[in-house]
């Protein structure tokens, strides 16, 4: 069972490297925040074979972190940069 | 048995991640990537979390293996409608 599991893993790291593509290159800074969201799941995907792969429970609240706080990059970001926080378009 | 599908779910899982992250570099502007990373990559999760959990110990572990992945569904859908409103919000009012 742990091959597939390691090569799942490489293959989620790719995942990761593309978004790291997708950052260097986007156009627009919402693109950004997309990679800054794509960490999220797939980080989280990683973090969660790890956990499993390697039989160590901490990686799945480090997994629980990770996905609670890719939200809070993308709420800070909207608020601090894109300069119109999420409540004030409310009309 | 189990064996067998929890390879298989493996594999749709990374093939949705593919999918999603493919979807992040062909589709022509943001508002259709944020479509494609979001529900791409919640499937994959959601499928590597059904393959992970016939391996998990107890049912606690298996639980919060479930709970992760709601509450990544949960973040990835708010944090998808907040890109897309700043976006829509910027392009009404001309400011990016």
């Amino acid at each position: 069972m742990t091959l597939p599991m390691a090569l799942a893993s490489f293959w989620l790291l790719t995942m990761l490297g593309l978004g790291l593509l997708r950052i260097w290159r986007g156009p627009s800074v919402a693109d950004r925040m997309l990679a800054a969201q794509l960490f999220g799941t797939t980080g989280v995907a990683l973090l969660l074979i790890l956990a499993q792969s390697q039989a160590q429970s901490a990686l799945r609240d480090v997994a629980l972190a990770l996905s609670l706080l890719s939200v809070l990059a993308t709420v800070a970001f909207l608020t601090r940069v894109a300069g119109n926080p999420p409540g004030s378009t409310d009309d | 048995m189990t064996e067998v599908l929890q390879v298989a779910l493996l594999f749709l899982g990374c093939l949705f991640f593919g999918l999603g992250t493919l979807g992040l570099f062909r589709f022509p502007d943001t508002l259709t990537r944020i479509h494609a990373l979001t529900k791409a990559d919640n499937l994959g999760l959601g499928l590597i979390v059904l393959a992970l959990l016939p391996g998990v110990t107890g049912w606690a572990v298996a639980v919060k293996i479930l709970l992760v992945w709601v509450v990544a569904l949960v973040a990835s859908a708010t944090s998808a409608h907040l890109v897309a409103r700043a976006l829509s919000a910027g392009e009404e009012a001309g400011s990016d």
